[in-house]
């Protein structure tokens, strides 16, 4: 380790070369095009050893086997997929709806409202998902047997999930509702609106449209998240993507299912994430 | 009966006093026009009168109706009150017809067709019939605000209220706006307008009104306020806006043949 005060005096010491230019033997972009192909170098260095290595048999034989996928088939879509997508819609729009009513009341002028959506949004935001969803599916029918959440397995995950997700959504549409000038609400009410009128009207519509991009991404957690629903003990015909996968690994002792059902969500998620992509470029040019 | 009635006005924000003490009134068919520095309180006079800001103490009356009355229905007033921004405010997710049509339904009850028949002609009060189905976004600053004129009018006002409706516009467009406004005016509408266009005062108003510090320094016909100002504060302020190339350094307190490094 060099003692930094020596550097500072070494450099001290030296005599500033102000009047000579620096000579170097590259100029500034030949060593800008040196270090960029140094960078191409590496890279195809590494790749190419990882691929030299790899035990590709091996590889296919676990991770790619065509008669395993096909074991999966048609069940891994019209009851696994189906269900992961029932799960995220069913959560989302529980969320959604919940999270509109708890952004409304923390922006409320009454007091215990704005209490109440605090709490409520710092106490789900804080918890794991999956405690949540123990203490719905679990948890909460223990302490009330004689009552319980319809749907079964989908009303569980639908509030489990759904309780959680509001938390966030709260907290986005707050933020979009915020983003509307205020000018708005006072050119509405101007107009003789009343409060509940303009904001149905005039700000909600705006507020939902600044936040569109980030509620597709809750979609998107969401739909990673029905992957937790296995704790409520599914059965054959709730079964979603990961429990599927998961069950067929079990019986095929082959890795295959993870690959296909990891394909399968990467079929919902990344049209997802393209579409958020897009909404935002769309709502920047519109700025 | 008095348009507007403003009686010992006072508003303040926390320890700050913006309005200390106004009495003003409007009478039917009048254009009264406010001027003043900026800070002196004009823009929240003007959203006393429509309770955008909740005065402090004192009294407003439109139309006879005590708005300071907290048993007042804010809501029927202000249907008989237009009012314009100086950031037009206009709806940026509705197209400009549904911009006009949105409170003629939503509050005035009329039926689709007749709130349409409404805002078209409306619309073509301001010239802008053919912009019914833009965005306000794909106007410019000119257009939107004399859009945000033709929206007031749509609720058949009583009176027009105009915050600045000028002051954020490029030069260039200033004039259509002003020209809307000054055919309002000749067709009788009470206005009270805040602005800061002294050619339009002197031209339109039939009384302007100078305030400074919170308090009505001087009214009066335009050709009085600005031929012979009474008031000190008023003539400064005229000649800073009307001349402001021959503002002195020696009245902003600049010291040109002081040194530079002092």
């Amino acid at each position: 380790m060099a003692d930094p005060e020596t550097l500072t005096t070494g450099a001290e010491a030296r005599p500033a070369p102000v009047l000579s230019p620096p000579r170097r033997r590259l100029g500034r972009r030949q060593r800008q095009r040196f270090w960029r192909l140094a960078g191409y170098l590496v890279f195809a260095a590494v790749l190419l050893t990882v691929v030299a290595a790899a035990d590709w048999g091996r590889l296919a034989d676990s991770f790619f086997r065509p008669d395993v996928a096909g074991e999966m088939f048609p069940e891994a879509i019209t009851v696994a997929l189906r269900n992961t997508i029932v799960y995220t819609l069913l959560a989302f729009a529980f969320g959604l709806a919940l999270g509109l009513v708890l952004a409304l009341m923390r922006l409320s002028s009454i007091g215990p409202y704005r209490w109440f959506a605090t709490g409520y949004i710092e106490l789900f935001r804080g918890l794991p998902s999956l405690l949540v969803l123990f203490m719905v599916g679990y948890g909460v029918p223990l302490a009330f047997p004689d009552r319980e959440i319809p749907g079964g397995v989908y009303g569980a995950v639908t509030v489990g999930l759904g309780a959680t997700a509001a938390a966030y959504m709260a907290e986005t549409i707050r933020a979009g509702i915020q983003a509307v000038p205020k000018g708005q609400l006072e050119a509405a009410r101007t107009l003789g609106m009343s409060h509940p009128r303009a904001m149905v009207s005039i700000v909600l519509p705006q507020a939902f449209r600044i936040v569109i991009p980030p509620l597709t991404n809750e979609i998107i957690l969401l739909t990673k998240d029905t992957s937790l629903a296995y704790v409520l003990g599914v059965t054959a015909t709730t079964i979603e993507l990961t429990k599927f996968a998961g069950d067929a690994l079990n019986t095929q002792v082959n890795p295959t299912p993870l690959v296909v059902a990891g394909l399968l969500y990467l079929a919902i998620t990344l049209p997802l994430s393209q579409l958020v992509r897009w909404l935002e470029r769309r709502s920047a040019k519109e700025r | 009966m008095p348009a507007i009635e403003i009686r010992d006005l006072r508003k303040s924000f926390g320890r700050l006093e913006v309005l200390r003490g106004i009495d003003l009134s409007v009478e039917t068919g009048e254009v009264v026009c406010v001027i003043g520095p900026s800070g002196s309180g004009k823009s929240t006079l003007l959203r006393c009168v429509n309770l955008l800001e909740e005065p402090s103490s004192g009294s407003v009356h439109v139309d006879g109706v005590e708005v300071t009355d907290p048993d007042c229905d804010i809501d029927a007033v202000r249907r008989r009150i237009g009012m314009v921004f100086q950031q037009f405010n206009l709806f940026g997710h509705l197209r400009v017809r549904d911009n006009l049509t949105i409170a003629q339904r939503r509050v005035l009850h009329r039926s689709r067709a007749e709130a349409e028949r409404i805002a078209t002609e409306n619309l073509h009060r301001v010239g802008l019939a053919e912009k019914a189905d833009a965005y306000p976004a794909q106007l410019s600053g000119g257009q939107q605000q004399r859009v945000a004129i033709a929206r007031a009018l749509a609720m058949d006002p009583r009176l027009m209220l105009f915050d600045e409706p000028t002051s954020a516009l490029d030069p260039e467009l200033v004039g259509e706006v002003l020209a809307v406004m000054r055919s309002l005016a000749a067709e009788g509408m009470t206005m009270l307008v805040v602005t800061h266009e002294m050619s339009f005062a002197r031209e339109v108003a039939s009384r302007v009104v100078f305030m400074d510090g919170g308090t009505v320094v001087e009214s009066g016909p335009p050709e009085e306020v600005f031929g012979s100002p009474r008031e000190a504060r008023t003539r400064e302020f005229l000649h800073r806006v009307l001349e402001p190339t021959r503002v002195s350094e020696a009245e902003i307190g600049a010291h040109a043949s002081a040194p530079l490094a002092g």
